[in-house]
């Protein structure tokens, strides 16, 4: 195991034991609380999963130490605390494999590398298919996805019974389920454990991260990024990079930028906990519902986005009306349950469901957005390729087709079918 | 929930609608003097705005007619809703109108440099 560089202690069974005589009240703080410094060499607006994970790649593998993460609120308090927790890789074009499997590669030795348990649990991703052309599309993506080295395989109703006990197969439903197929390294893993890993690590490397913090204006110079305007004052920095997923649009137009994005509201819900009863996810396209149980006992369903645009953080009716009948149908026994809490986090829908990993016209500003519906899953991968676009300058094999140039190409990565959720 | 009064059934629930996306979008008269990065201009870039937006629904499940609305995005607050072809009456709608870039993009121009029907 490697040690962190910044030399603050671990957390391990003696530092548990040696805690636990003072009553664990003397804990390190796991990050510090700065204030901003004038000037700074990179700057990351937006202090979630992947703008924290940019950070700490900025510093851990390209050494660059004086770097500030700032979040208009706490960090891990947007999208990184509202998701579903899902982790996949199994998505069908050479690109999106190519980000997606990297990503899953750094999710299992993350716990390892940050000294930090994200709980990371690879039970599977099974997604179904409602129809025989489902099927068949599921055939070829299985096939293309298998092309590029990634674990997929076709299931049958049988197995699929035999793995999830709770689905109901009988062929009279709505929907029937005609197959499926599953990723067994895919799984989940504890979201906000993400954030403070990342922001642990980056902060034992020197990254100042800075809550409270909004972004009012990005300043520039010409062509030329020369600092941001925060509710704490102005921060100078060369570069600047913006992780900021749901408000890309808001920020990207204080740039004078149009991105190609929608915002739109995606929504969640949680049962009360129940005992163990399914280990593993499921998805399902047709229907928009996926459901997987967390580690508390309570089954998390994911919804479809909603179909306009908002900001307002809370989704429609119709649509958790939607989830639910699909799930009482699939899993007859989700019927006698309370749902505990919904709610909604707005995420960047882009064209081809694909990110945007980019430089902009504007020198030194670069974008990270439009993850759309499926952005947790690619939080390391993500952050570790943009900070290598920050550092060079120069998107990576990885990075280089996630361009914004691609609208104007018309390369576009269409990624509708794999997304998992419509929008 | 969104609660939409169409003009023609009045007010019934946003599952009865279908979304259109933003209003006012000009498509370009004379494509052929379009650049790659102006036609991506036209086809992807959005508006996206936080606040007052502009945007069309549809009574799809009604009478199926079409119409805009002025709606605040971050509030969800319906502002106006006024005909296709017309132009937004409240304050915040006007606004919105005039502040779009997309009024003076290179569809906006192509349109009226000379072309028959603007």
């Amino acid at each position: 195991m490697r040690a962190l560089r910044g030399g603050s202690s671990r957390y391990s069974i003696f530092a548990l034991a040696r805690n636990a005589l003072s009553y664990h009240e003397n804990w390190q703080k796991a990050w510090r609380s700065p204030e901003p410094k004038p000037e700074y060499d990179v700057i990351i607006v937006g202090g979630g999963g992947h703008g924290l994970a940019t950070a700490y790649y900025l510093a851990s593998v390209h050494g660059i130490k004086n770097i500030a993460v700032v979040e208009k609120g706490w960090i891990g308090g947007g999208n990184t605390g509202r998701n579903t927790t899902i982790i996949r890789s199994n998505y069908l074009w050479d690109e999106s494999a190519g980000i997606y499997e990297h990503a899953l590669k750094l999710w299992e030795g993350m716990s390892q590398e940050l000294n930090f348990n994200v709980m990371f649990s690879q039970r599977g991703v099974l997604t179904l298919a409602h129809s025989e052309h489902e099927l068949k599309e599921m055939r070829r993506r299985v096939e293309a996805i298998r092309l590029n080295g990634i674990d997929s395989e076709v299931m049958s109703p049988a197995q699929i019974k035999q793995l999830v006990p709770i689905i109901d197969t009988n062929p009279g439903i709505r929907y029937p389920v005609m197959g499926g197929f599953i990723q067994r390294r895919g799984g989940t893993a504890r979201h906000d454990a993400v954030a403070w890993g990342y922001a642990r690590a980056a902060d034992d490397l020197g990254v100042d991260i800075i809550q409270n913090c909004e972004v009012t204006d990005i300043l520039r110079d010409g062509g030329k990024v020369i600092g941001i305007a925060t509710n704490r004052g102005t921060i100078k920095a060369k570069k600047v990079g913006v992780v900021t997923a749901g408000h890309s649009g808001v920020v990207a137009s204080m740039a004078g930028l149009n991105l190609p994005i929608d915002s739109r509201p995606l929504q969640a819900l949680v049962s009360e906990p129940i005992k163990p009863c399914i280990d593993t996810v499921v998805m399902s396209n047709a229907v928009h519902m996926y459901i997987s149980q967390s580690d508390k006992g309570e089954l998390v369903f994911g919804a479809g986005v909603d179909a306009y645009n908002s900001y307002s953080q809370r989704g429609s009716l119709p649509t958790v009306e939607g989830l639910l009948a699909a799930a009482v149908e699939l899993y007859p026994i989700v019927s006698r349950l309370r749902v505990l809490r919904t709610w909604g986090g707005i995420v960047d829908t882009c064209p081809d469901a694909s990110p945007i990993i980019s430089k902009t016209p504007v020198d030194g500003l670069y974008f990270n957005c439009g993850w759309g519906t499926g952005g947790f899953k690619a939080t390391p991968g993500s952050g570790h390729v943009f900070a290598d676009l920050i550092a060079k300058d120069e998107p990576n094999a990885i990075a280089a087709p996630f361009s914004l140039k691609r609208f104007e190409t018309g390369y576009l990565i269409d990624e509708h079918g794999a997304a998992g959720v419509a929008h | 929930m969104l609660q939409i009064t169409c003009p023609w059934c009045g007010p019934r629930d946003d599952n009865e609608f279908h979304y259109g996306g933003e209003a006012h979008i000009l498509r370009p008269l004379t494509p052929e003097n379009l650049s790659d990065g102006e036609w991506a201009e036209y086809l992807f870039l959005k508006q996206n705005a936080k606040g007052p937006f502009l945007e069309r629904w549809s009574h799809s499940a009604g009478c199926r007619q079409w119409f805009n609305v002025v709606r605040n995005t971050a509030t969800d607050e319906i502002i106006e809703i006024y005909p296709m072809g017309a132009l937004p009456k409240s304050a915040e709608g006007i606004k919105a109108y005039e502040g779009n870039w997309r009024r003076q993009s290179a569809a906006e121009k192509n349109a009226k440099a000379g072309v028959s029907g603007t």
